[in-house]
């Protein structure tokens, strides 16, 4: 904090007592109130406080919070590590980050990722680390052919080392745009929005995935160095030995973000031998994975946001028979166009208890239905449990899917579990 | 129906390029009714680098970003097979990006015109506002459609030309230009409405079905008619 100017130095004290006052009163983490007070006293304060430090920058439409958490986990090494943990990953949030950790000599900042291209211009980040772009939120969400190309012109400006996901081609094409980068196989297992090449538009040749390249122009994916393999429960690395990743987060989607994790840990010097132990610790982030125990009955919570993560969320559900619950909003954070319902694949469902629940059930409904996907509707998980537990005193578990506020609903409804 | 076959042909154009919107929900519905009515159904997915067939009942196009809906404008006009299939009388049913790209014009992000594929006497481009939000709007009566309920989300401006006719007339939203919503000519029909519109306006889909294989029975009350009372509850 003593190299800071002082009027930063003033600006960042401002903005961890408005912080501080924020938890205080109830009215949020203070992440992001803290932030905004500091930048209109200083607005360089984001480039002051990050100066002197080796900076990693997350970002990706799936899986930032959790990839942030597990690479500030790996990095512990280093003392106290400046991170935006309650997912505030605008500029406001990375300045209450950063201001919040004087001392930390490296800081994992979460970016939302239409900030990306700023932050990166503001910071002059070590590492940038990017894993995938799908279609989110699209009535307030940029276009992500266009996120893909701000974020190739930013990092063609810039110094910074890159590690991304070479099968997700918007990312890759992305990534190419920087002068070094560390290649990823991490996996895709969402396609519908990279059939098309982002260079010249071509029908992509995908086969075998995950290799990918386009016959009109010849790009494609770069050659990795490290890769997971999901059958196996393994990651590779430039050593070239498997490493069994043994996870506590569940998925392939989580494999991916481990392996990001460690390649990015690598790139500061750290061995997966002493990063991995430290990813195994994590068994949820933000209440994402993590169980509640009411009635007798395990209740998983489980965030998904759009269609990639549906997918995701699908594929680590517990086998059949354990109901699983589904819940919808449409309230701005969640976007107002439910319509992305349409693009996930719900068949997997069937044979399985489902309900419905949250303000847009109808529309789920409806999917459902059209899927030929039996369920019921429900108002609130409680009455799920007791309805399951009533029918068969030894019903033990129940999957919960939900996008973003009725995620945040039900986790408030059991405490605000972590 | 096509006269090369007894099955109803729905044929989804550019799944790659045009269906950031669950688009998909548009061919799920077409063939769900159809199949309740007993009519068999195909459904033939044509990519990017694929001909378009010309046999096709229904044709149905998406929306998309800006770089790809010029993409499939391009494609569209080179292949030259939607524009032949529609010439031969087959229904089109083209949804935001796709609903401008079979006008005459469009407006690249510059808003300077570009070529369509031109089925339909209609001319898009760009406004000063994005229009995002819960839409409604009254259909042409003569259709027998009545009421429709969507959510828009798009810059576009579309002027209707004398040999196209408005869809609908805008209830709460924005659609072609604050006072009418989409266009048809003949069978080809376009709409900016999201939602998707088939899904929710059970009516509307069986619009087109009529058009391709006449009268049809009614069909039980599914969670569409549900989803359509309660969108227009909640938009109005
Ligand atoms: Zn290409």
């Amino acid at each position: 904090m003593s190299e800071l100017p002082l009027r930063a130095q003033f600006a960042a004290a401002l903005g961890k007592g408005a912080a501080s006052l924020s938890r205080a009163t109830g009215r949020g983490d203070g992440s992001v109130i803290g932030g905004k007070i500091a930048l209109k006293v200083e607005p360089e304060l984001l480039t002051k406080l990050a100066r002197g430090k080796r900076l990693a920058l997350v970002s990706a439409t799936n899986g930032k919070t959790t990839t942030t958490r597990l690479i500030a986990s790996a990095l512990r090494e280093f003392g106290d590590i400046a991170t935006n943990e309650h997912g505030a990953n605008m500029p406001t949030g990375h300045i209450t980050a950063l201001g919040a950790n004087p001392e930390a000599t490296v800081g994992v900042l979460e970016v939302d990722e239409k900030y990306l291209p700023g932050v990166l211009r503001d910071t002059r980040p070590a590492v940038v680390v990017l894993m995938n772009l799908s279609r989110d939120q699209m009535d307030r969400a940029s276009e992500i052919n266009l996120l893909a190309k701000k974020w190739r012109e930013a990092l063609q400006l810039s110094e910074t080392h890159v590690i991304a996901n070479a099968d997700d081609p918007l990312v890759a094409w992305a990534g190419l745009g920087a002068r070094n980068a560390t290649w990823v196989s991490a996996g895709q297992r969402w396609k519908e929005d990279s059939w098309c090449c982002p260079e010249c538009g071509g029908h992509l040749k995908r086969e075998p995935d995950p290799y990918w390249e386009c016959p009109e122009c010849g790009l494609r994916r770069p050659e990795t160095v490290w890769a997971v393999d999901n059958a196996r429960d393994t990651v590779t690395g430039p050593g070239g030995a498997a490493m069994t990743l043994a996870l506590n987060l569940p998925g392939d989607a989580n494999r991916a973000n481990a392996a990001i994790a460690l390649a990015t840990a690598a790139a500061y010097g750290i061995t997966p031998e002493v990063a991995l132990p430290r990813l195994r610790e994590i068994t949820s982030v933000a209440g994402r994975y993590t169980s509640v125990h009411t009635q007798g009955v395990e209740v998983r919570l489980l965030l998904s946001k759009n269609p990639a993560g549906w997918l995701e969320s699908f594929a680590v559900l517990d086998p059949a028979p354990v109901p699983v619950i589904l819940s919808v909003n449409a309230q701005i954070p969640d976007g107002k166009d439910t319509s992305w319902l349409w693009d996930v694949d719900y068949t997997v469902l069937r044979g399985r208890r489902v309900f419905v629940m949250g303000e847009r059930r109808t529309d789920l409904a409806l999917r459902l239905e059209t899927d030929d996907v039996a369920f019921e509707t429900a108002d609130r998980v409680d009455a799920v449990v007791a309805k399951l537990k009533s029918e068969r005193p030894d019903a033990a578990k129940v999957d919960v899917i939900a996008n973003y506020t009725a995620f945040q609903q039900i986790r408030t409804a059991y405490g605000r579990v972590q | 129906m096509s006269d090369t076959s007894s099955r109803l042909r729905i044929v989804w154009i550019y799944p790659d390029l045009l269906s950031t919107y669950g688009d998909q929900g548009n061919v799920l519905i077409l063939r769900r009714r159809a199949e309740q009515r007993g009519i068999p159904t195909e459904i033939v997915h044509v990519h990017s680098s694929d001909s378009v067939p010309v046999e096709g009942d229904i044709y149905l196009l998406g929306g998309g970003e800006d770089r790809p809906q010029i993409l499939a404008a391009e494609r569209l006009i080179a292949d030259g097979g939607l524009k032949r299939a529609a010439a031969r009388g087959a229904c089109v049913f083209s949804v935001c990006a796709g609903y401008q790209i079979i006008g005459e014009t469009y407006g690249d992000d510059d808003d300077k015109p570009l070529p369509g594929v031109g089925i339909i006497d209609i001319r898009s481009g760009r406004g000063a506002t994005r229009a995002v939000g819960e839409i409604v709007a009254d259909v042409d009566p003569s259709l027998g459609v009545g009421r429709i309920t969507g959510f828009e989300n798009h810059q576009g401006r579309t002027a209707i030309g004398a040999q196209a006719t408005p869809l609908s007339t805008t209830v709460k939203g924005i659609g072609n230009d604050d006072h009418t919503e989409g266009a048809y000519q003949g069978q080809v029909l376009g709409t900016y409405l999201h939602g998707p519109a088939l899904p929710r306006n059970p009516a509307l889909a069986d619009l087109l079905l009529r058009w391709r294989v006449g009268e049809i029975p009614p069909l039980p009350p599914s969670w569409g008619e549900t989803l359509h009372e309660e969108r227009l509850a909640a938009a109005l």
